[in-house]
């Protein structure tokens, strides 16, 4: 039995595609990441699992129940962490937690095993009403929430967004480790960078998933030839290497460039070639692609269409 | 060749009572250069922009930005600069060309030259199909474009970007930095602050602050091989996490 499993899930909000036929399944003891930008559906695709939106068409289940049928057997087994922060602002973090255990009708003792290693992290804090928690500490409070109840499937809305380097790491460790208790994780980020952390991704735009792999299967699916070039001045190369007639794309990306080309060349063919523009070149190398490469290229290939 | 310098600080301090939010920054920052000014949630960027903006007064330091010092010509610096932000920067319930009209009255633009910005503008960003429309309707893309020239109506020295793109697109985020990378090819200075680190790849010298303190400056690349990580995201939680080591040596 799958955690999640979903069929043709579509809806839409004014004639607009908010979620267009998504498919997808996560099985227990799987990290699951949505990766896509705002406005992509991830929000939507949530809160119909969760049981908090209908689904226009298509079906889903989580933990084995169906998501109209059975709504109210799923709100016991999953827990859910909104994008925006959910807590009660006022309420203490031991409070906060305490209320959540108390309305899925059980306490904080009774599963201290699955929260202990987070909530420790917090506990010094817990006299601290909520609204003043540093936002790495609100993820994690947050979190301890979403598990009290011991849930089969957890639903994460973009956790890390907003939330510093150092937190984000230490709530994907986090994360890591709840999967070794056999939760079924869905979690969305709008940082590809962090698709490495997760079992399988889909990357979803405009409502439609372009592609769902291991990160490995999706990296590996880039068959285009791809260079990295540092120069001194971006714009202008930029600019140059799409006049050439080799390139399929020219996009900066950090300290460099990302050149895609139509066929394959070698470092040096591109370099004599940019310097025939004047431009001065610090490194041309060729590179494997990331996740993110994958989706620039996924969904420029979509809008074309 | 030595490069005009058009922000410069010297041990810029800001206390409020005992607590130095801003403590003894010295950096320089030339003309045409991205430079991008990093830190965690409260190690002190804000106080610093603030300052620099002139919105807040200094408690310690020496500090000019575009020439102009920080203590006695801060109106003059206001007319040299412009700010962008994620959170706010364009009125959502105003057409683009009312927003230009709106903010090129604001920084005091003839009436003419503000028609010839808007159809300058317009047609730049191929905007000129919805100039008429309201901007909460058009794509966050143009959206952001069109902020950045809003922010450069009155051809400033520097861009302040706070936090320019969150959580967008990637195709956005690269069309932005490219309007940023030509207006730096430009001449114009750039400052940017952002806690993105792969964001921060895309800047010419970059600054970390951690408590307070400039913790380390370089360009991304020299700081990669100085911390001997692949990513500035490994920059910055190595930084992060010798600054805990240290302090709580000092508190045992």
């Amino acid at each position: 039995m799958s955690a999640i499993y979903t069929e043709r899930i579509t809806k839409m909000y004014n004639k607009v595609h908010a979620l267009n036929g998504l498919s997808i399944h996560v099985d227990h003891g799987e990290i699951f990441g949505l990766i896509g930008p705002d406005g992509a559906g991830k929000s939507t695709f949530f809160r119909i699992l969760t049981t908090l939106l209908l689904a226009d068409s298509g079906m889903a289940t989580v933990a084995g129940h169906d998501v109209v049928k059975e709504y109210k057997e799923i709100r016991k087994k999953v827990g859910y962490m909104p994008g925006k922060f959910s807590l009660y602002q006022d309420l203490s973090v031991e409070e906060n937690l305490t209320f959540f255990a108390t309305i899925f009708g059980t306490t904080i003792k009774q599963n201290y095993d699955l929260v202990k290693e987070i909530y420790e992290q917090i506990e010094p804090f817990k006299e601290r009403p909520a609204g003043k928690l540093s936002g790495g500490m609100k993820q994690k409070l947050a979190l301890c929430c979403a598990l009290i109840h011991k849930p089969e499937v957890l639903f994460l809305d973009e956790p890390t967004t907003g939330v510093d380097t150092v937190s984000r790491r230490e709530f994907w460790d986090m994360l890591a480790s709840l999967k070794e208790k056999g939760i079924g994780i869905l979690v969305s980020t709008p940082y590809m960078d962090e698709a490495g952390r997760c079992d399988r991704i889909g990357l979803l735009q405009e409502g439609k998933l372009l592609k769902a792999d291991t990160p490995k299967g999706i990296i590996d699916g880039f068959k285009k030839s791809l260079y990295a070039i540092k120069t001194e001045s971006t714009y202008k190369t930029l600019l140059f290497l799409r006049k050439q007639e080799f390139t399929e794309s020219a996009l900066p990306f950090g300290e460099y460039i990302h050149l895609s080309t139509k066929w394959k060349l070698n470092e040096n063919q591109i370099l004599s070639k940019l310097k025939e523009g004047n431009l001065i070149i610090k490194e041309v190398k060729r590179i494997i692609a990331t996740v993110e490469d994958v989706f620039l290229d996924l969904s420029s290939k979509k809008s074309t269409i | 060749m030595s490069r005009e310098i058009v922000i410069k600080t010297d041990a810029l301090t800001k206390k409020f009572g005992d607590f130095a939010a801003v403590d003894e920054i010295s950096f320089e920052v030339t003309k045409g250069e991205i430079f991008g000014f990093l830190g965690a949630n409260g190690a002190g960027k804000t106080t610093a922009i603030k300052m620099l903006i002139g919105l807040s007064r200094p408690t310690s330091g020496e500090a000019t930005v575009a020439g102009y010092d920080l203590y006695k010509e801060t109106e003059r610096i206001k007319k040299r600069i412009g700010y962008m932000s994620q959170k706010f920067s364009l009125y959502n319930d105003l057409t683009p060309q009312e927003n230009i009209k709106f903010f090129g009255g604001i920084y005091s633009l003839s009436r003419k030259s503000i028609k010839e910005k808007t159809q300058e503008i317009l047609e730049k960003l191929d905007l000129v199909d919805v100039a008429n429309t309201p901007v909460s309707t058009i794509p966050l893309g143009w959206k952001q474009r069109l902020a950045f020239a809003v922010a450069t109506l009155h051809d400033p020295e520097i861009v302040f970007l706070d936090e320019p793109t969150g959580g967008v697109d990637p195709m956005v985020r690269r069309q932005f930095w490219e309007t940023i990378y030509e207006a730096s090819d430009n001449g114009k200075t750039i400052f940017v602050t952002t806690h993105y680190m792969d964001e921060a790849e895309y800047c010419h010298r970059i600054s970390i602050m951690v408590a307070g303190k400039i913790a380390a400056l370089d360009t991304p690349d020299s700081l990669k091989k100085q911390f001997e990580v692949e990513s500035m995201d490994e920059v910055f939680v190595k930084l992060v996490r010798r600054n805990e080591n240290t302090t709580s040596k000092i508190s045992k």
